[in-house]
């Protein structure tokens, strides 16, 4: 029923489209004349269909996080292009930017770096709507109190500061932060790698409801086949710059094409079929 | 079977490598209120053994691998006991603490990438540990670093011995921290989360590096993870850990198929939802566990467990349950153990 249903947005036309999309790198070594080439993307196309949840998966290193930021418009691509909503926005404009970046938000992997230490969990959460212009005055602080308890977080803790808060909990807050401007993209970039199992799975569940509550789409990149299996609708697998495989997440699983994907399935059945033959009927 | 509580003179016959007794840590500096990690763990590894330690972040895990090697921060009290060949770590002084580390125990740290110099180069990172420990030449130092990177299944172990960090993988410099804490052939190794965040492939690598240690040098070993599917297959025992205790304790096949505690339940089901090879996966939300750990000063009486467990009765929130023993070395710390 729910791979149908999955099946069934997905015949909608795509939110993101990418075609032929490239990055590269040079970096020049220290006290050295020499340069080294890195090739982020090489002719990536794919297509995130709206409503779902696509996971983009793939090694360390594998570009990820280079296509995350080239679609979040924090990186521009050397050639190739991003359609979102009908608009081609690789090379948007600085002035289009600002109504263009709400739509996109990032929840990002270290969630420590990625959260202002002098700002209260209040104060990270009004930032983005006061640089929109969206609440002002007693609003705002309704607004921010909404978006904490929405996440899970309670409102009486508006006024700590972010290290004050665990792991899972900053996770929660930079959602909250993404949200506050009612994206329809929300990119996740290894949001959940650093955190325990049990945190995973109450984010996982917290992104479920935000997602039906928000009708959001999300791009959720991890290097975790067993993680993105168990709430994906899609997978995209990445593998020295470029797309290897995209379907469904039964497909992949069912009948992977590539040979990295099914060295990547591999690796992750290796543990968990030990699991469940330690486990039997742990289902 | 009926369930006895453990007496401490049950455990005292059998001679063990390592064996912790009654450890509390609390950190806090003079005059400021007192921060838990600990309370009252007893914990027993024999030579040879690999025991898994399993648990949330936040439940004391790390705070146990730096007691053992003693490199808890300035400000932590501890209480009880630590015996390493019948020989009391805590207490002893900085240069016998230093003949111990990397000669008998040994880290593998969770970052490796910030654990090793990036100013030295890592062969020399690893030599530098040799000679700490051993009479050995310069020379001699070198070719047992080379060996020890080829035992960890690096083969261009020259090229590695003279990079730096930064220019290596994160896969390479797990290997090399791997190596270096085998480099002295120690009793114990400790590894706390040496696969935490790396990739599916690399981290079936190294827990492959580890297995093959483990049957080549014979090293006892505690690995940390909160990941119970990393230790299927590896472990002899697994402990899990909550709120700075043991909460239950056992060989690892009975852990891993009739678990007692409804806290360790609840920490399989959550890898049980790995999809199948026809990606088929249990609908609807992921069976978590509600809320956090809690904070251990805040404790009063009862179960530290009692507010997330879906088990919970009225005993449960008044008193702290005993730690009982209903099968041979399967030991728990639940009222519900049985239901």
């Amino acid at each position: 029923m729910a791979a149908e249903q999955a099946t069934k947005r997905a015949a909608r036309p795509a939110l993101v489209r990418v075609h032929a999309l490239s990055k590269r790198y040079v970096q020049r070594r220290i006290f050295s004349r020499d340069k080294f080439v890195v090739d982020a993307l090489k002719n990536v196309d794919v297509e995130i269909p709206p409503d779902c949840l696509t996971a983009l998966v793939g090694e360390s290193g594998s570009g990820k996080s280079t296509l995350a930021s080239c679609l979040a418009m924090l990186e521009t691509p050397d050639s190739g292009e991003i359609w979102f909503e009908g608009r081609e926005i690789s090379r948007a404009a600085a002035c289009e930017l600002e109504s263009l970046r709400p739509k996109i938000q990032m929840v990002f992997q270290d969630s420590s770096g990625a959260l202002n230490p002098r700002f209260s969990a209040a104060q990270i959460i009004a930032e983005p709507l006061e640089i929109q212009r969206r609440v002002s005055g007693r609003k705002l602080r309704q607004r921010t109190c909404e978006l904490m308890e929405e996440v899970g977080l309670s409102a009486d803790w508006a006024d700590r500061s972010a290290h004050e808060f665990s792991g899972g909990q900053r996770q929660r807050l930079a959602i909250a932060r993404a949200l506050a401007l009612r994206p329809t993209l929300l990119i996740l970039d290894e949001s959940l790698s650093g955190l325990d199992l049990v945190t995973q799975a109450q984010i996982l569940n917290l992104l479920a409801e935000i997602r039906i509550a928000h009708s959001l789409t999300c791009l959720l990149i991890s290097h975790d086949l067993s993680l993105v299996g168990q709430v994906a609708d899609h997978i995209a697998v990445m593998h020295k710059g470029t797309i290897i495989e995209r379907d469904t997440r039964q497909q992949v699983f069912e009948s992977p094409r590539h040979a990295h994907t099914r060295e990547l399935l591999a690796a992750t059945r290796t543990i968990a079929s030990a699991f469940r033959a330690e486990r039997p009927g742990s289902e | 079977m009926k369930s006895i509580p453990i007496g401490r003179s049950s455990r005292d016959e059998i001679p063990r490598l390592l064996r912790v007794c009654g450890l509390s840590v609390k950190y806090g500096a003079d005059g400021q209120a007192l921060e838990a990690a600990l309370r009252q763990l007893d914990l027993e590894i024999s030579a040879g053994e690999v025991v898994g330690i399993l648990g949330e972040s936040g439940c004391g895990k790390s705070t146990l691998a730096l007691s053992i090697l003693g490199l808890l921060p300035a400000d932590a009290r501890v209480d009880g006991s630590i015996l390493f060949r019948n020989e009391e770590l805590l207490g002893m002084s900085e240069a016998q603490l230093r003949r111990i580390r990397g000669a008998k125990i040994s880290l593998i740290n969770q970052e490796p990438g910030l654990a090793l110099s990036p100013v030295m180069r890592v062969g020399e990172q690893i030599a530098e540990v040799i000679g700490a420990h051993s009479g050995l030449k310069r020379k001699a130092r070198k070719q047992e670093a080379e060996a020890m990177l080829r035992a960890v299944n690096l083969t261009n172990a020259g090229r590695i011995c003279a990079a730096y960090p930064h220019q290596l993988s994160g896969g390479e410099l797990h290997r090399v921290a791997i190596g270096q804490a085998l480099a002295c052939r120690p009793d114990l190794v400790i590894a706390d989360e040496p696969t935490r965040s790396l990739d599916v492939i690399v981290q079936a690598e190294i827990l492959g590096v580890l297995r093959n240690l483990k049957q080549k040098f014979g090293t006892a070993l505690i690995f940390i993870t909160h990941d119970p599917a990393l230790l299927v297959g590896f472990a002899d025992r697994v402990v899990v850990m909550y709120a700075g205790r043991a909460v239950e304790q056992g060989p690892s096949s009975r852990m891993f198929g009739r678990p007692l505690h409804p806290y360790t339940k609840g920490l399989l089901n959550l890898v049980a939802r790995v999809p199948r090879r026809d990606g088929s996966a249990p609908a609807g939300l992921l069976p978590v566990i509600p809320g956090g750990p809690p904070y251990l000063e805040a404790l009063t009486s009862g179960c530290a467990f009692e507010p997330r467990c879906s088990r919970k009765t009225e005993i449960c929130q008044s008193e702290d349950p005993e730690e009982l023993m209903p099968e041979a070395g399967h030991r728990v710390s639940c009222f519900h153990h049985g239901s």
